[in-house]
């Protein structure tokens, strides 16, 4: 299952998602969204996504990690709109026989994530604001 | 030609609309990349700006059709 969502991320529901029987592990990362960045305090962040080339680049992720492990299940979900401090943005899920493979997969999944999927986010500070990554 | 592009984030402050409409000399995605490049300077700041043909990245050799959907996708910031 892989979702993009402007509601608040129900964790249990995509870590059902992912789960099953052939499972022996399930893991979960869990982005939430900090408070300060380099110690500049963050009121809200806004997030927003070229929806469905984000679905179908975050299909790839999984297509390439079930390429490099055993995937038994999966679930993404990934938050858009106007976030504050604590809310969570982002729930990768991955099923595996065994727990090594989930923490690769997972990783592996969240890591390009933020490299390739089409999803922008934009940071409000007491001064300003920009978009994340946008510049040197 | 004239194209349409969307734009997300930061494109879309620089281009002024969610959807515009460009003349490019050319049909490739390296002639778009050119006449973004001529018309919006602020475009040479950023740290890359990818141009997506129907929901995949391009290669800038890609030629445009009257019937693609052309996107601009600069630095992506999921997660």
């Amino acid at each position: 299952m892989i979702e993009i969502t402007g509601q608040p991320i129900d964790v249990q529901k995509i870590i059902t998602a992912a789960s099953n029987q052939e499972a022996g592990a399930v893991n979960t990362f869990i982005g939430t969204v900090r408070n300060n960045t380099s110690g500049k305090k963050v009121l809200r962040l806004e997030y927003e996504a070229y929806e469905p080339m984000a679905i179908s680049e975050i299909q790839k992720l999984i297509d390439q990690s079930s390429e490099n492990w055993k995937l038994t299940g999966f679930a993404v979900s990934h938050r858009v709109g106007t976030l504050t401090p604590g809310d969570i943005a982002v729930v990768v899920a991955v099923a595996t026989p065994h727990r090594k493979d989930a923490f690769a997969a997972c990783q592996f999944i969240i890591d390009r994530l933020k490299q390739t999927v089409p999803i922008w986010k934009r940071e409000f500070f007491e001064d300003g604001d920009e978009w994340v990554s946008a510049h040197p | 030609m004239i194209v349409k592009v969307k734009t997300f984030g930061i494109s879309r402050d620089i281009l002024g609309g969610r959807e515009v409409e460009l003349e490019i000399d050319g049909n490739s995605v390296a002639d778009l990349r050119s006449t973004l490049l001529l018309k919006f300077p602020q475009v040479k700041k950023l740290n890359s700006l990818f141009i997506a043909v129907n929901r995949e990245y391009a290669a800038d050799d890609q030629l445009l059709t009257l019937t693609d959907e052309i996107a601009l996708i600069p630095p992506v910031s999921g997660g």
